[in-house]
């Protein structure tokens, strides 16, 4: 059953990608769609199976891969708690998302490719959450990668579209350096690379008398220092896997994708691909306070400040991109410090609404004609009733909405980082408690603008607006429904008293991690807080946008410096384009044409054959054609030979 | 078939190919035709031969295997043929790749078929006798005969500056030789003898090493190339036909890296441990310098030639490192490279063909019109990056995690290579295959035809089967690696232990 969900996907995409063209777009979308739902049963069945049942870890060997010394790996499935809960996003969302597809792409010509792209990111993810040891991590980890990098480059006409790509694949590349150093000083220190390996020794390494371990770039680190090290560089590919502060510049330039691409990869399971890998690394982080405490760190800047970005962002699909950015922020803030299953929980409920918020502006750009731009949208309720309604619930459990699925991860999340302990703990917790007002009130501006109001759009696009046909909309209901109640259903398993019972040791926390009991004993005002700021976003997006729509516009005017810096996104790409890309052009062109033209050839061959040249010139020019010339030349030389074989070999005798 | 001589069957099979090349008479297209069907008969032929060495290869046993031995020139040089874990897998290489490159002249040579074919069956002999060899004299010369019909292939059919190129080549070159056939006739002196096997346990004194290392390093860091002795690479690709491009990169350039396992490892360990510093500074920069030089380059060729200097300090480094990741990924590197690197040529043969010119200004939008080959092209390009799941990862992976076990600063910068090779081939990607079609010259451009696709099908199985299942390769090289690392670790022991005595 578990090659089966893992293997599903690929088979899929080897027939819609290679037989694509002779079985037609109907054959693979159904071919692609269909092993898809079947992978999703399975993915729940195997989640009730593991999470509820007795459920050992379950571990399938499928063949080996590399074996050089010590290193030994084998492609491997292996499914614990942690795993199971992975496989229920990935091929849930996945499968929804093939099927909306099918709508969606209706006039592409390409439909073939775009199957076969989804499933093939699909499979690679699947590897991602299934891997054994970190190899193969890292092989789902770029291949997830590769089918982004396809899929936001799907409509390679478009130039931006192309570039897009490019830099997502580049900038993921930035963090994979990190982690593959992380790999490399794993291997160091355990001689493995297998999960089991490592974190059964973990605890005992970093027990052991401290002596030095590691020599890393001249630093010598004892045991607790080359352990933060590692967990700080695989925290980096963690970092540009789930476009975190820094290495965030990628996810909004995803958006040039398809609308289900961005739905499914960057905002569903892709991005909490870092998420994952530091839950399921959690025995290794949870020794590493430092570590840790740059998590939180990085974790709370990036969701305040992708949340400022996203107030002012005008197309759609941006400001979801930077709401998942910020969301990802809050998991890695839970993972900070140290309440791994509520990072967990959040990545799955947030997996619900934020593919239904995406798959809903899919909904409303797939009904205006294809404009992205909110500006020229408004008035849409009425048009698409709907597609109106399922934004409002994504919009509702984004916020938090009290019962939805957002407000128990959301709220965890601020009440863990209030009851942590490291040092970047409470700047974690006010930074998520402004960015929650942050988060609704760019919510609520995104419905307000493109749903309410009067219509924005040209009356010839009106015209034409249309509600999506079922194919479409019922994923949509499916999403929301699991964005209602996903939170109600699992809060308790997840968090609660059914956690040991569930996850079985697939998270670890050592035993000081009291988190989850001393989140039920923060005091009201932070319990309150979320909601209060969920509250007052509403309502201050509520008057910008409904009562007084003239005041947005006056405030930026005002603040013009604040508005700017925040709409062109803390000029993030003009300063990496400053300071990385062209430099390295220059760099490059520099070397090309004065360390090899000039220096290496001008000194080397170039220098060789002008120096020969010179030789040759002042032998031409001892040519004088004169024959008495040649005749004193040569008798100078016999009278040399005479004189030299008279002095050494006379001499001799 | 025990018995038989294999391996001097595989090396000189080709040339029994040129005599039935020789015995083709007229110079008109029916001539032509057959000169090539020989050829491409001959090269499958030997490929087919060559299978038997892999079939009948023990990979338990560490030592030299079909070894053939004879007394040839008054006894001290003798004729030595045989093959190790180290060496076989380079002899399939080179007779896998031949056919490939003789399909790709197929339509794209025109004069002097005759010649050419034969240039490039005297060529595979003398690469697969470098490999075979167990001689010193023997490997000289295969090795240095081998520049010979390069160097025609290049001057002859190649492009516009293919005088320069060659001779630049020839320049480079000619340097290492002088020096290693110095080295050679000292090693001769000391050890009396040429016979490798027996120089490879022999111990050179430690200062003897120094000089020796340093001759063979001359020439062998010109064929790798290491920078900054790189230069003449770029030139000889970008002037070179598209088969002379894929030999040199997939062949020639591996015979450095195997110089350097067959003779600077095992014979001079000593001096081989002293100089590592150097090749990883080397190394190191060539990875850096070289991925930056392509970032800018503006001729196809030309960018992948570079990214075969930087993909070689990869190997270069690996082998330094003296551990078994390092030393077995840079075996597999070579390997890979010199499937995916030819590969490479091969696609840029393909529109180069098509267009007649390598500027990737001239190109762009080139999936509206071929698609098959825009796959192809982002298979091999995502190879060339090193993606998981293509063969470009393994070696590429164990290098970085040998060389980190030795120095962390190494693979901090050695791993830098990860973020510019993907800059530097995806943006070539960009410019040649995605976009609008909008170039008049290249609305009528023909998607890849079936003799293409008989090419480059069999490169990109390849290129994906060794991605995922590695383990046919490491089960040829471990015994041998391993038996190499041991003797080369004991040698180190030995001589510090003389040193403690000394004092």
């Amino acid at each position: 059953m578990y090659q089966a969900i893992v293997f599903l996907p690929l088979i899929g995409f080897l027939i819609a990608g290679l037989f694509g063209r002779a079985i037609g777009a109907k054959a693979s979308e159904y071919v692609t769609s269909g092993f898809l739902i079947i992978a999703a049963v399975l993915s729940w069945v195997a989640f009730l199976t593991i999470g509820y049942g007795d459920g050992a870890v379950v571990r399938e060997t499928v063949f080996r891969w590399m074996e050089s010394g010590p290193l030994s790996v084998d492609w491997t499935i292996r499914v614990d708690t942690l795993t199971a809960v992975m496989l229920v996003v990935v091929n849930t969302v996945s499968a929804l998302v093939h099927v909306y597809s099918i709508g969606y792409m209706h006039h592409d010509p390409d439909r073939p490719r775009f199957f076969a792209y989804l499933s093939l990111f699909t499979f690679a993810m699947l590897m991602l959450v299934t891997s054994d040891n970190l190899l193969q991590m890292f092989f789902g980890w770029e291949g997830v990668g590769l089918a982004s990098y396809l899929l936001i480059g799907f409509w390679y006409k478009k130039p931006s579209a192309n570039a897009a790509a490019m830099k997502a694949f580049v900038v993921n590349r930035v963090g994979d350096f990190g982690f593959l150093l992380g790999i490399f000083g794993i291997f160091y220190l355990f001689t493995s690379t297998d999960y089991d390996t490592i974190f059964a020794n973990a605890k005992g390494f970093v027990e052991a008398e401290p002596a030095v371990v590691l020599n890393f770039l001249g630093y010598e680190l004892t045991q607790q220092g080359a352990l933060t090290a590692i967990c700080l560089l695989l925290f980096m590919g963690a970092m540009g896997k789930s476009a975190q502060f820094l290495l965030h510049t990628w996810l909004p330039d995803a958006m040039e994708g398809p609308t289900p691409v961005s739905a499914l990869i960057h905002a569903a399971t892709m991005v909490t691909a870092g998420v994952f890998m530091v839950a399921r690394m959690s025995p290794l982080f949870e020794l590493s306070p430092d570590a840790l405490t740059v998590v939180t760190f990085f974790g709370a800047t990036t969701a305040f400040f992708a949340a400022t970005v996203g107030l002012v962002q005008n197309d759609i699909k941006r400001v979801i991109a930077y709401s998942t950015c910020s969301q990802l922020g809050y998991m890695f803030v839970a993972l900070g410090v140290g309440a791994y299953s509520i990072a967990v929980f959040h990545l799955f409920t947030h997996a619900f609404f934020k593919a239904l918020l995406f798959l809903g502006a899919g909904s409303v750009i797939h009904a205006v004609s294809d404009e992205q731009d909110m500006r020229k949208m408004g008035g849409l309720r009425k048009h698409i009733p709907i597609t109106y309604w399922m934004m409002i619930i994504g919009t509702l459990a984004l916020t938090g909405f009290p019962l939805t699925a957002g407000f128990f991860s959301k709220d965890g999340i601020i009440e863990a980082a209030y009851v942590g302990h490291n040092a970047f703990a409470h700047y974690g917790f006010w930074l998520t408690v402004v960015a929650a007002a942050l988060t609704s009130f760019y919510s609520w501006r995104l419905a307000f603008m493109t749903f309410h109001g009067k219509p924005r759009a040209s009356v010839d696009v009106m015209k034409h607006v249309h509600e999506s046909p079922l194919v479409m909309t019922v994923p949509l209901m499916i999403l929301a429904a699991g964005a209602l109640f996903a939170g109600l259903i699992f809060a308790g398993v997840f968090m609660g008293e059914g956690y040991e019972a569930f996850w079985k040791g697939a998270l670890f926390t050592s035993a000081e991690n009291h988190i989850l009991h001393a989140i039920h004993e923060v005091p009201l005002w932070v319990k309150a807080s979320p909601f209060v700021m969920m509250l007052g976003g509403f309502i201050v997006a509520w008057i910008f946008y409904i009562r007084s729509p003239d005041i947005p516009r006056r405030l930026a005017e005002r603040h013009d410096g604040l508005y700017q810096f925040l709409l062109n996104k803390w000029y993030f790409d003009e300063l990496y384009d400053a300071i990385f890309v062209r430099p390295a052009m220059w760099i490059g062109r520099q070397l090309w044409k004065k360390g090899d033209g000039a220096i290496i050839d001008g000194m080397g061959p170039d220098g060789v054959a002008a120096r020969v040249q010179n030789v040759t010139s002042w032998v031409v020019r001892l040519q004088t054609g004169y024959l008495y010339h040649y005749a004193f030349a040569m008798l100078i030389g016999v009278a040399a030979l005479v004189t030299w074989s008279m002095f050494s070999v006379g001499g001799a005798h | 078939m025990s018995n038989w001589p294999l391996l001097s069957i595989t090396t000189f099979l080709p040339l029994v190919g040129v005599f039935f090349i020789l015995l083709v008479r007229g110079d008109d297209d029916g001539a032509k035709d057959n000169m090539r069907r020989v050829a491409l008969i001959t090269t499958v032929f030997t490929f087919a031969i060559s299978l038997f060495i892999w079939g009948g290869f023990d990979p338990q046993n560490p030592g030299f295997q079909f070894e053939e031995s004879e007394a040839w020139l008054g006894g001290s040089i003798g004729y030595r043929m045989g093959v190790d874990g180290i060496s076989m897998l380079f002899v399939i290489l080179t007779t896998f790749l031949m056919p490939f490159c003789i399909l790709a002249s197929w339509n794209s040579i025109q004069n002097r078929v005759k010649e050419y074919m034969i240039a490039f069956l005297v060529l595979e002999t003398l690469m697969i006798g470098v490999f075979c060899a167990l001689d010193l004299v023997m490997f000289y010369v295969f090795f240095e005969a081998g520049l010979i019909p390069m160097f025609l292939i290049i001057g002859v059919w190649g492009g516009k500056r293919r005088v320069y190129a060659s001779y630049k080549f020839f320049l480079y070159t000619l340097l290492g030789s002088v020096l290693m056939l110095i080295a050679l006739m000292a090693m001769y002196w000391d050890a009396g003898t040429t016979d490798i096997p027996t120089l490879m346990a022999h111990n050179f004194p430690a200062g003897m090493q120094t000089w020796l290392w340093l001759a063979f390093f001359a020439s062998f860091a010109v064929k790798m190339p290491m920078w900054p002795v790189h230069t003449w690479l770029p030139d000889a690709h970008v002037e070179a036909p598209t088969a002379g491009s894929v030999i040199l990169a997939a062949i020639l350039l591996k015979m450095g890296g195997y110089g350097f396992l067959r003779f600077s490892l095992p014979m001079f360990p000593l001096a081989s441990d002293m100089f590592a510093p150097f090749i990883f500074t080397l190394s190191v920069v060539a990875i850096v310098y070289t991925s930056l030089v392509a970032l800018a380059q503006e001729d196809i060729k030309k960018l992948i030639a570079y990214s075969s200097v930087a993909h070689m300090g990869y190997v270069t480094m690996g082998i330094f490192t003296m551990t078994e990741q390092g030393v077995q990924g840079a075996l597999f590197q070579m390997l890979s490279h010199g499937i995916v690197s030819g590969a490479l040529f091969l696609c840029v043969g393909v529109i180069y063909d098509r267009m007649h010119t390598r500027d990737i200004s001239a190109y762009g939008g080139l999936v509206n019109r071929m698609p098959f080959y825009a796959v192809a092209f982002m298979i091999f390009t995502m190879a060339n990056v090193g993606l998981p799941g293509t063969s470009g990862f393994v070696g590429e992976f164990l290098t970085l995690m040998g060389a980190f076990q030795v120095n962390t600063w190494v693979a901090l910068m050695a791993t830098l290579g990860v973020i510019f090779s993907a800059a530097y081939a995806l943006y070539l990607y960009k410019r040649v295959v995605f976009g609008a079609l909008d170039k008049e010259s290249l609305k009528s451009i023909m998607d890849l035809s079936v003799r293409e696709r008989v090419i480059l099908v069999p490169l990109i199985i390849l290129t994906i089967f060794f991605g995922f299942y590695p383990a046919p390769v490491f089960d040829v090289t471990a015994a041998s690696v391993d038996a190499l690392l041991a003797n080369y670790h004991a040698a180190l022991e030995a001589a510090q232990q003389t040193a403690m005595l000394a004092h």
